[in-house]
């Protein structure tokens, strides 16, 4: 058998099966979700149909677009948080830790909790700013407040914290990453031209870590998009994301085909914002050049 | 059948369009050392990797001892290589590294250890059998990656650049074992390399490749003296090439023009016809460097010229002359023939040179590089 | 790099800073410093809040703390139904990560050696649920089983997990792949090895930590999976699914416990994960 068979047979035999799994699983789940976004919903159930109505509602059923403002404002302000904290400690990692070993430990501290259990540290926030919780006990336990107020749980604000929370060390990660890889000579040849340490770094640093922030907000913002464990916790009645919207429609609202049309649009912005920013990365990469 | 390994016509395109191996057509005997020798890009690793069955010639045969294995995958081919960057398996011992090949092959456990020992002592690295590969120096592991190549007994030794990581003492040294390594097995080592010190010392012949291509092929000593073209007289060793134009051409001498240079040159099998345009070629240390005026042999070419710098190199000075031509002419004199080190002459010295006409060699103009 | 239009401002805030007395470099670094302790303090603290408030004896999550007791710890684990979500999630993490394994470790060394129409399209598929919500996954999914007439159960959800995490391993068995020294499989097959006996003896010995450390982490994410399960699951609850539904009656400290032990165990896991992904694992 020549090579150019055998590579071949070798290339059909190790792709068929993760080809299969994602033809099976994501291209044809997709295509379905698709479908129905045009059905017609007739209670309990839906007719096959080809019309935008599912779409439309988003836009026209003030319900429906404020949910979306709502979550792409909550997005923002959650990427931006996080974006705003990992820098920083990233930063401190890469160029004030001198021992390796010392900043590897520091490192895998700070982003072993983004592996642990979504539910239980989204929940734990739920005990920290509830009424009777442990940011209120403590306030009136030290006096500052009279008795326990509500308004730090079931509200954006606590939607905000505990999501920036969750998505913190998916921010570092990244950043961390790109930092590492600025060669040292880089800066110090920065320094050693007579630019200052701040300069050095917004000329220097700053832009050769885009491509690591872009990754980190685009996790952050995707993620967050898609949320609905922490809207149901810690949220408000204001509190509702395009998500727990979604996760309604196939549950007590059972609107199938309206759900799917949230979804899609879900689908669409996720995959704009991956395009984008692997766009935006690859021109940051050009500028290095 | 005394050629354990033949390529016939080999083409190899890859991807790009770029023709890495062009129609080659070589042999290689029984026992021979022979030596790919080129730049990088000239397609010589290529070769290799198809003698090993790792990559597939577009066109074009392999056959090794007898049997044409051009479409078998590279276990299945009696050849083994040594890497450019070892290719030790980090995660074995040396022991388990040079094992390999038999252990794969079915060798019982207890004969493996034997014959592991036995070429670990051959490479004169017995002691180190238990190291991992991360343990040991950068010649230490080319030596296990020998051991391991040639623990198969393979009937052709592929060595892709083995020497080219370690430094010069070290390679000069390991030049010379590897050379006893050769006579010691008496298989055939085809080594691919683009230092051509290390090819004249070790081959028993040399193939000097550029473009995918055979420029010449034959014993260091042939190349060395008679290069087909000026490319393989500028690529091994040094030489001092001279455009000209022939101004006479008669009974095996030619005499040739550059500038206000006239030379008598022994036009070797090549009979250029008054006019042509010539590349002439001269070795540095084929020159005689005298003082203007001295007398010379009659037959001799004479060339005046003034000192312009020279550079010690120890047991030699070079000296660069001009001799009223584009580049400087370089010549190379021993020092203890010369006048040792105070009478190195000086810039602005005036000197003759003094070339017989066989030292000359003659080649046709551009076309041929 | 496009820089030099910036130099101007930037130069200007720079004086003003100088003169802010930001310059210093102790400032600057003592000032980072706090900051990133301050960070990580905002990453652990609610950890450790739940650890202490699991051995807490009072029934709810407020200051100040009282007795020290294991009684939360005792209620869970006589609790049926926790204990039965518990079973559950241990066999959908065990599943879905042979699921990942089996097909997360060829996709990788599909898109590191072999070249193919589609590529960049598979890629990004088989990457995307890294991105993705896993509510579009849950979603797509239960209506791919509605069209099928699958019943919802915990098979349902292992399939959604396999699509869901899949890149975990990918994505970390692909890196390691790009780092191996192809040179050594070459060297193999020279040496007389089958493919098979390549991929057994020299490929997979290489690339086996990251596989082991990614299956951890595939397994520990599996494990606490909800948007997906959300969707998929039938009658049988995942423990996340349990715990999440008892939360809508409120919060018990039965809670703090379990979580305590899954944080706990999760740490362990990752840690070791994380370990075997590194430079370390890699040896």
């Amino acid at each position: 058998m020549r090579l150019a068979d055998r590579r071949r047979l070798f290339a059909a035999g190790i792709l068929s099966g993760p080809l299969a799994w994602t033809l099976a699983f994501m291209f044809v789940p997709y295509a379905i979700m698709f479908t129905y976004s045009f059905y017609t919903r007739r209670f309990p159930t839906m007719v096959p149909d080809f019309q935008l109505g599912n779409y439309l509602a988003l836009f026209l059923d003030a319900q429906y677009y404020q949910v979306l403002l709502r979550t792409m404002k909550i997005a923002s302000l959650v990427t931006i948080a996080a974006v705003a904290l990992a820098y920083p400690l990233a930063y401190f990692l890469v160029f004030k830790i001198a021992s390796p070993r010392l900043r590897a430990a520091l490192y895998v501290a700070v982003v072993v909790p983004l592996w642990v259990s979504y539910l239980l540290r989204a929940y734990t926030w739920k005990t920290i700013l509830g009424s009777e919780g442990v940011l209120n006990s403590f306030l009136v336990w030290i006096g500052l407040l009279d008795e326990p107020t509500p308004l730090f749980l079931y509200n954006q604000f606590a939607m905000v914290i505990t999501l920036t929370y969750i998505f913190v060390p998916f921010c570092v990660m990244p950043i961390f990453t790109a930092l590492e890889k600025i060669p040292r000579s880089l800066i110090e040849a920065s320094k050693d031209l007579g630019v200052g340490r701040l300069r050095t770094f917004l000329a220097i640093t700053l832009p050769l870590s885009v491509p690591g922030i872009l990754a980190g907000a685009t996790f952050t913002f995707s993620l967050t998009m898609g949320d609905f464990v922490a809207p149901f916790l810690v949220g408000g009645a204001d509190g509702a994301l395009i998500a727990t919207v979604v996760q309604s429609q196939f549950g007590t609202a059972l609107n199938w085909p309206l759900g799917s049309a949230l979804s899609m649009v879900m689908l669409l912005i996720v995959l704009t914002i991956i395009t984008l920013s692997d766009r935006l990365e690859r021109a940051g990469r050009l500028d290095l050049a | 059948m005394s050629h354990i390994i033949e390529l016939h016509n080999l083409t190899k395109t890859f991807p790009g369009g770029i023709r890495a191996v062009d129609d080659l057509t070589f042999a290689v005997r029984e026992g021979e050392f022979v030596t790919l020798l080129g730049p990088s890009g000239c397609g010589k690793t290529t070769t290799l990797r198809l003698v090993a069955g790792f990559e597939e010639p577009d066109r074009g045969r392999i056959v090794l001892a007898g049997r044409d294995v051009t479409e078998d995958p590279p276990y299945r081919r009696a050849v083994n290589t040594v890497f450019q960057d070892y290719a030790l398996f980090p995660h074995m011992t040396v022991a388990q590294n040079v094992g390999y090949g038999l252990r794969i092959a079915g060798v019982a456990r207890e004969d493996i250890r034997g014959k592991v020992q036995d070429v670990l002592r051959m490479v004169d690295l017995l002691d180190k059998i238990d190291a991992m590969p991360a343990q040991l120096s950068g010649g230490q592991k080319q030596r296990v990656g020998l051991a391991r190549a040639i623990i198969r007994r393979p009937k052709v030794l592929l060595l892709d650049e083995p020497l080219s990581a370690l430094d010069v003492k070290l390679r000069e040294s390991m030049q010379v074992e590897l050379k006893h390594l050769h006579q010691k097995l008496g298989i055939s080592f085809v080594l691919v390399t683009h230092d051509q010190k290390e090819a004249l010392v070790m081959s028993d012949r040399v193939i000097v490749m550029d473009g995918g291509r055979i420029v010449q092929s034959g014993t260091p000593a042939e190349l060395y003296d008679h290069p087909a073209t000026p490319y393989v007289a500028d690529f091994i060793g040094t030489s001092n090439i001279v455009a000209a134009r022939v101004v006479e051409s008669a009974a095996g001498f030619i005499v040739a023009e550059a500038g206000p240079v006239r030379v008598r040159a022994e036009a070797n099998g090549f009979a250029p016809a008054g006019g042509t345009r010539v590349q002439l070629a001269v070795r540095p240390e084929r020159a005689l460097l005298v003082a203007r005026g001295t007398p010379a042999p009659a037959s001799a070419n004479r060339i005046d010229g003034t000192v312009l710098e020279s550079f010690f190199h120890g047991n030699s000075v070079r000296i660069n002359v001009d001799i009223g031509q584009r580049a400087p002419f370089m010549v190379d004199v021993q020092l203890q023939l010369a006048m040792g080190q105070a009478g190195v002459p000086d810039a602005g010295t005036p000197v003759t040179l003094v070339i017989e006409p066989s030292c000359i060699s003659v080649f046709p103009d551009a076309g041929a590089r | 790099m496009t820089v030099a239009a910036d130099i101007g401002p930037v130069a200007a805030s720079a004086g003003a800073a100088r003169r802010l007395g930001f310059h210093s470099p102790r400032f600057s670094a003592r000032a980072l410093g706090t900051a990133a302790a301050c960070v990580v303090a905002f990453l652990y603290l609610p950890i450790v809040v739940l650890v202490i408030f699991s051995f807490n004896d009072n029934t709810v999550t407020t200051l100040p703390l009282r007795d020290f007791t294991w009684r939360w710890y005792e209620a869970a684990f006589t609790n049926q139904d926790l204990l039965r979500a518990l079973g559950n999630s241990l066999y959908v993490a065990t599943a879905a990560t042979v699921i990942c394994v089996a097909f997360g470790v060829p996709a990788a060394i599909a898109l590191d050696r072999v070249d193919f129409p589609g590529k960049t399209v598979f890629r990004r598929a088989v990457l995307l649920p890294l991105v993705l919500p896993g509510l579009i996954t849950g979603i797509s999914m239960l209506n791919l089983f509605r069209v099928m007439g699958f019943n919802l159960s915990l098979e349902t959800v292992i399939l959604g997990h396999g699509t869901a995490l899949v890149s975990v391993v990918v994505t970390q068995v692909f890196a390691r792949l790009q780092r191996f020294n192809r040179r050594l499989e070459e060297a193999s097959d020279d040496l007389g090895a089958r493919p098979w006996q390549t991929f057994r003896f020299v490929t997979l010995p290489n690339i086996r930590t990251a596989i082991v450390g990614s299956s951890l982490l595939a397994f520990t994410l599996s494990f606490d999976e909800i948007p997906v399960t959300f969707f998929l699951t039938g009658r049988e609850n995942t423990l996340p699914m349990y715990i999440y539904s008892t939360l809508r009656q409120g919060i018990t400290p039965e809670i703090n416990a379990i979580g305590t032990v899954i944080v706990v165990s999760s740490l362990v896991v990752i840690f070791a994960s994380v370990y075997m992904l590194s430079d370390k694992g890699d040896r």
